[in-house]
């Protein structure tokens, strides 16, 4: 591996510091699971390396009584899948935890990692962007608040600047009778990349549609939402054959390009059929939640 | 590039080692501390060869940097077996599941894990429990049947 120093602060604040002194020469490493693969093959050459691991707070993850999840930048994708509180009311995120890579791997990969290092397949990235999440940013200039469906400017690239980092994701509580999925494609089970993910979030009140929220993975340079989709369920008594108008519309969301994992119209049509499959479990999920949830 | 002071408990005995800053724990492990038992098969996180526990849990230690194991448990292949082999060693000779054996301590760290969390696991919860480690001899069978009986025994003496 290339050589570097490497810090090792114990606070939100030290981190700063040493991003502001070391701008671009610096790079932050979390769990290194995307980094480690990068400094080893010489796409990235930071010559100083900020480790993570020793600020406490970025591992926490705090639930408030009805008002949401707090999730720290460094929680682990293993704490995010074995979480009991987020397999009950966040089940879209806790599945696309359980997704990443092996358990060796899952034990080191954190979500401000998978977040920050922006690929366009990041599992966690679409139940984040469904659940309405908020990335918490902070650098010299103190602390901003930024809607996940801003977050991502492109392949590998974030709002962030050189001297900020992400440190909290603020997670609204999906309410009562509110339901979510998430599914990918991929040919293994283990240790692959999507060919295509859909994240599925569903809301209802009355039996009809009061909020939908549609994210995909790995069909346009970020995560995106499919919001046509999502316009043409709200308000709605949720159908089989309203699902398979949004799972249509939801293909118009996707821009999906051709490479080895899979050709452009395989990837519309996985949109369609796992947004078919997302939304009708996030309804039977929605329909099964408890009412005061 | 000033070296560092990794100090941390390895197989139960407390360490303290000079290495580089841009080292893995994979490397501090094998070239500093002379515990070749983790292997580098592919160093990206894929094979399972150089898995090892970090605080109790497995990971892939080709992805971690050495000083983040500070003030941390690691456990190798070396620190398996107390006295006697660990019953997953022994189950492994007895059924013949090493071919030509690289794999093998990354699987035994995982198989550890993975009855320390769930003492009687089903084949399928078996098979998962390894999925992030690559045999390339593909000698699945015997490993999974090895796993299987070292489980029976090991929750029947818990028993006894
Ligand atoms: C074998 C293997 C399989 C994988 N499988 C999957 C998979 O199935 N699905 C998937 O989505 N990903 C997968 N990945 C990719 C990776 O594991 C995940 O993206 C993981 O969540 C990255 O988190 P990390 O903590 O390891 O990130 P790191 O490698 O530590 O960091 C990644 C990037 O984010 C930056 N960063 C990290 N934390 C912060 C922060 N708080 N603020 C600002 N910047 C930050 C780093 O500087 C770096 O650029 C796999 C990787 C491997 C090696
Ligand atoms: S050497 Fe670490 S996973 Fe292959
Ligand atoms: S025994 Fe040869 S790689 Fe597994």
């Amino acid at each position: 591996m290339r050589r570097f120093d490497l810090t090792l602060p114990r606070t939100v604040d030290d981190c700063v510091k040493i991003l502001s002194d070391r701008g671009d020469d610096a790079k932050l490493v979390a769990g290194g699971t995307d980094l480690l693969p990068q400094l080893k093959n010489g796409l990235l050459k930071p010559r100083y390396v900020v480790d993570l691991s020793g600020v406490e707070t970025l591992r926490a993850i705090r639930v408030a009584n009805g008002s949401g999840l707090r999730l720290g930048a460094a929680v682990t994708a293993r704490a995010i899948e074995t979480e009991p509180h987020i397999l009950s009311a966040y089940p879209a995120l806790a599945e696309s935890g359980a997704l990443v890579g092996s358990l060796q791997i899952r034990n080191l990969a954190t979500v401000g990692g998978n977040l920050c290092n922006a690929a366009p397949s990041a599992d966690m990235a679409p139940p984040l962007l469904a659940l309405d999440a908020e990335a918490v940013i902070v650098g010299p200039r103190g602390e901003r608040r930024v809607p996940l469906t801003t977050f991502f400017l492109g392949v590998r690239k974030t709002v962030l600047a050189a001297d900020e980092l992400l440190v909290e994701l603020v997670v609204p509580a999906p309410g009562p009778r509110s339901g979510g999925q998430y599914l990918r494609h991929t040919p293994r089970r283990e240790l692959d990349i999507a060919v295509v993910g859909v994240a599925s979030q569903l809301t209802l009140t009355d039996g009809v549609c009061r909020k939908a929220a549609i994210a995909l993975a790995s069909v346009a340079p970020t995560p995106v939402r499919a919001v046509a989709a999502e316009r043409a369920l709200t308000g709605q008594a949720v159908t089989p054959e309203l699902i398979e108008r949004a799972a249509e519309l939801a293909v118009d969301a996707a821009r999906p390009i051709s490479d080895q994992r899979g050709s452009a119209d395989f990837r519309r049509h996985l949109v369609k059929v796992l947004t078919r499959r997302t939304l009708t479990t996030a309804l039977e999920r929605a329909r099964a939640a408890r009412q005061e949830a | 590039m000033a070296k560092q002071v990794l100090s941390c408990t390895i197989n139960d005995e407390p360490v303290e080692v000079l290495i580089q800053p841009y080292s893995t724990l994979l490397d501090a492990l094998r070239e500093d501390l002379g515990l070749t038992g983790p292997k580098e098969g592919c160093g990206t996180g894929d094979c399972g060869a150089c898995t090892v526990h970090l605080d109790g849990q497995p990971v892939a230690s080709c992805l971690v940097l050495a000083m983040q194991a500070r003030n941390r448990n690691v456990r190798t292949i070396e620190g398996l077996a107390k006295g006697a082999l660990h019953p997953l060693q022994d189950a492994f000779v007895r059924h013949g599941a090493p071919q030509c054996g690289f794999c093998i301590p990354g699987v035994l760290m995982a198989a550890a894990a993975l009855l320390e969390a769930n003492p009687r696991p089903t084949e399928e919860e078996i098979r998962y429990g390894i999925a992030g480690n690559l045999c390339r001899c593909t000698g699945y069978t015997k490993i999974v049947a090895a796993i299987a009986e070292a489980a029976t025994l090991t929750s029947e003496g818990a028993r006894a």
